[in-house]
């Protein structure tokens, strides 16, 4: 999983297995920060406090 | 009691009925969490496998439950980048059942390995070029984007939904959801199809191994199209399960029907790639390792015969895509149910035989055929994720709005 | 998966073993148990859960009396070559816990990094591998005569036969201090080999033409090792598993039961097992 174990090598194999799952990990936490970092903003500027509790 | 933590404009059953329920399938939980615990502390040892069934019945639950789950990642495709919108009264749903579907795969894999304590050897000590490891890290990381599309759900609850930061984060969640459903499509592609690399790739057995396409041997597009085409059997499956226990309607029929065609032709199309599968495997594969298709249908047990192959390919393949494409059929509801009850069977044969039968069949000439029965423990380990998924679902049920059409189509009156 | 090839030529162990001279008699697995402190069991009446590295199969021509006819086939790890050293087994392990050493062409277990899956015990299709059910128990005083060159195995792992690979290393250590880089036939040896009282088991370095193996099985390594001497075959050639483990019989039923053969199939004549798309 890290170079630093010692079946890693520097082939196409690990760049396109690890660089598949480096990527997907990548995009969830960037979506996850995004909307928990919006999420914070939005409560600080007063969104959401008054709502009718129905989205979809 | 619990009446401020249900939705607005629902009816649901008193709280001391719905604990008693939970208690039932409680009892049934604890039973599997003893024999799971039975299974960490004294070994598998405690299960009926041995050195010829090395992979069995937790690994055919696992690739079932996936199969099954595979309405999840299909429907959100679907809704999502495809923009079928109307699945939106059914999506919420779908990410419930996948998201038991994979816990429990995940729960399982932890009971099955020798060594539960490093398990994450698979991820450190990663072997690219292993199906397996595939599929472990399509699988956790799909499960995590499970959770993100369930966590709105749950923040949608009424008391939650209070909390200013949580409506917040719900809102800001359903509008990226596209993102994640597309990762989730492009994780599920490959898990499916990886599990069903598992048994491709066996060069050694006969029975699984087939040609390749690049580095993926035909069963893994199989996998994963077959995921795709009949995990929305099950969504409807238990749709209609939720609404016989509830006795309501919850989704309108127009979406079930939608869902149920596209399932069809999905079934269909699979159908077809799966018999000209079957027939190379049969006719070229098998026989230049020197085997004849009758020979992998003829276990002196009894069990691995003809009638497999009929059950899985007919009976769970052919005639519920007959049913399910045709209008006036899937329109009929018992015709509907009792497609998508044999669709489920015929996936859950597909997954059985791929393990199990792979397990069976003798490649040495000079050896019979393997039998295998489950202990109790196995058993109650597999049915655990069941009790556990019902307990969920219900809490689901109860507490969130799964069914966006439930108010309107059961209005309470005042 | 270290792909770094030693600077001398590589070796390839293997083995050869007579059929015809082999009685039957269990020396190979008693020794083999003994020298790699391999665990057993109270009872051990149930034989697909118990170890056995080195396994005696018991092969008949399925005739009746007087033409019955019995063979008896030991069976260890034919630490399979693949296509390019890629067993069976060993690609398929999600943690390279095993592993194809292209040095010596043995297929090695790393029992503290197996977590168990099981994944290559159904990928092998001769049953070589196993998997440890219970921790070892020892009886009383044993402990104290386990080789100190075998690491014992706990629960949850799978082991297989390494050809005795400690046997490997001591002897390569020795001929180190004595300055040297390569080692005679007889230095490294297999403890089922030198067990045998009929000699049926020869074992050494099949890419060097001057041991005993590479003179009796003849392996065409243009040709995934296919052997060219007459009476010697592999078991499940067909495959494409390229085993290391050669074995011969002037017995044709013998040879016949070695492989999976159409009806209308010679036995020995067969196209190699393709070797398509695994990686
Ligand atoms: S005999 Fe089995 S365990 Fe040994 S190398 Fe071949 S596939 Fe692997
Ligand atoms: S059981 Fe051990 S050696 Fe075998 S595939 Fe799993 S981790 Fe690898």
């Amino acid at each position: 999983m890290f170079p630093f174990s010692f079946e890693w090598a520097w082939d196409m194999a690990h760049y396109v297995f690890l660089g598949g799952m480096w990527y997907a990990i990548g995009i969830i936490s960037a979506g996850l920060s995004y909307c928990i970092g919006k999420a914070l903003l939005d409560t600080v500027a007063g969104k959401g406090h008054d709502h009718g509790g129905d989205h979809h | 009691m619990d009446s401020a933590l249900l939705p607005k404009g629902v009816k649901r059953c008193s709280f001391p009925q719905f604990s008693i329920g939970i208690l039932i399938v409680g009892a049934v939980l604890l039973w599997g969490v003893y024999a799971m615990l039975l299974c960490w502390f004294k070994g598998l040892n405690q299960t009926g496998m041995n050195d010829s069934y090395g992979f069995a019945l937790w690994i055919w639950a696992d690739l079932a439950v996936i199969a099954l789950g595979g309405g999840a990642f299909f429907t959100g495709l679907l809704k999502y980048i495809i923009g079928k919108d109307e699945l939106k009264n059914i999506i919420n749903f779908a990410v419930v059942i996948g998201f038991i579907c994979y816990s429990s795969a995940l729960l399982i894999l932890a009971i099955d390995v020798g060594q539960p304590l490093r398990s994450w050897f698979i991820f450190w000590h990663v072997n690219v070029h292993s199906m397996l490891a595939e599929v472990a890290f399509c699988l956790s990381i799909y499960f995590s984007v499970l959770a993100i599309e369930f966590v709105p759900l749950l923040l949608e609850n009424r008391k939650l939904d209070e909390v200013p930061f949580f409506h917040n984060l719900a809102h800001n969640m359903h509008e990226v959801m596209a993102v994640f459903a597309a990762t989730g499509a492009f994780l599920s592609c490959f898990h499916q199809g990886s599990l069903g690399g598992v048994a491709g790739v066996l060069f050694g057995r006969p029975f699984a191994f087939r040609e390749h396409l690049l580095v993926w041997p035909w069963t893994f597009f199989l996998f994963t199209w077959s995921a795709a085409a009949y995990g929305p059997c099950f969504t409807i499956l238990l749709t209609k399960i939720t609404e016989g226990i509830t006795r309501k309607k919850l989704v309108k029929d127009n979406v079930v029907d939608l869902l149920a065609k596209i399932s069809g032709w999905m079934i269909a199309s699979y159908m077809v790639a799966k018999l000209i599968d079957t027939w190379y495997w049969a006719t070229v594969t098998a026989p230049s390792r020197g085997l004849t298709f009758m020979q992998f249908y003829s276990d002196g047990n009894g069990l691995y015969t003809l009638w497999i192959i009929v059950a899985e390919l007919v009976v769970g393949g052919i005639l519920p895509a007959l049913i399910l494409t045709n209008k006036t059929l899937r329109a009929n509801k018992s015709m509907l149910l009792l497609a998508v009850i044999l669709a489920c069977i015929g996936v859950c044969i597909n997954r059985w035989v791929m393990v199990l039968q792979v397990m069976a069949h003798p490649v040495l000439p000079f050896e019979e055929w393997f039998a295998y029965m489950p202990s109790w423990q196995e058993v109650a380990t597999t049915i655990l994720p069941v009790a556990y998924g019902v307990i969920l679902a219900s809490l689901a049920y109860r507490y969130l709005p799964v069914f966006p059409q439930e108010r309107e189509l059961n209005p309470v009156n005042g | 998966m270290n792909k770094t090839h030693n600077t001398q030529k590589a070796k390839k162990y293997g083995m050869v073993i007579d059929l015809d001279k082999c009685t039957g008699c269990g020396a190979c697995m008693v020794a083999c148990m003994a020298e790699n402190n391999v665990p057993f069991k109270k009872d051990e009446t149930n034989k697909l859960d118990s170890i056995t590295w080195m396994h005696l199969y018991k092969l008949t021509n399925g005739k009746a009396f007087p033409e019955t006819e019995i063979c008896y086939l030991p069976r260890p790890c034919m630490h399979c070559e693949g296509a390019h050293g890629h067993p069976p087994c060993v690609s398929v392990c999600p943690a390279t816990a095993t592993d194809y050493d292209h040095g010596t062409g043995i297929v090695s277990q790393i029992y503290t990094r197996c977590f168990g899956c099981r994944y290559c015990m159904g990928a092998c299709p001769y049953h070589a591998r196993y998997f440890n059910w219970w921790d070892p128990v020892w009886p009383e005083g044993m402990k104290e005569y386990l080789s100190p060159n075998v690491s014992p195995r706990m629960r949850g792992v799978v082991e297989k036969c390494s050809f005795c690979f400690h046997r490997y290393q001591l002897a390569m250590d020795k001929a180190y201090h004595e300055g040297r880089k390569e080692l005679e036939e007889h230095e490294y040896q297999s403890s089922c080999t030198q067990a045998c009282p009929a000699g049926a088991i020869t074992f050494g370095d099949l890419n060097n033409p001057d041991h005993q193996v590479h003179k009796i099985a003849r392996p065409d390594n243009e040709h995934g090792g296919k052997p060219s001497a007459t009476n010697v075959f592999r078991l499940l050639e067909r495959l494409g598993t390229n085993p290391k483990v050669y074995y011969m019989s002037s017995r044709e039923w013998v040879r016949r039961l070695g492989d999976n053969y159409l009806p209308h199939e010679k036995t020995g004549e067969i196209a190699l097992g393709k070797q398509k798309g695994h990686h």
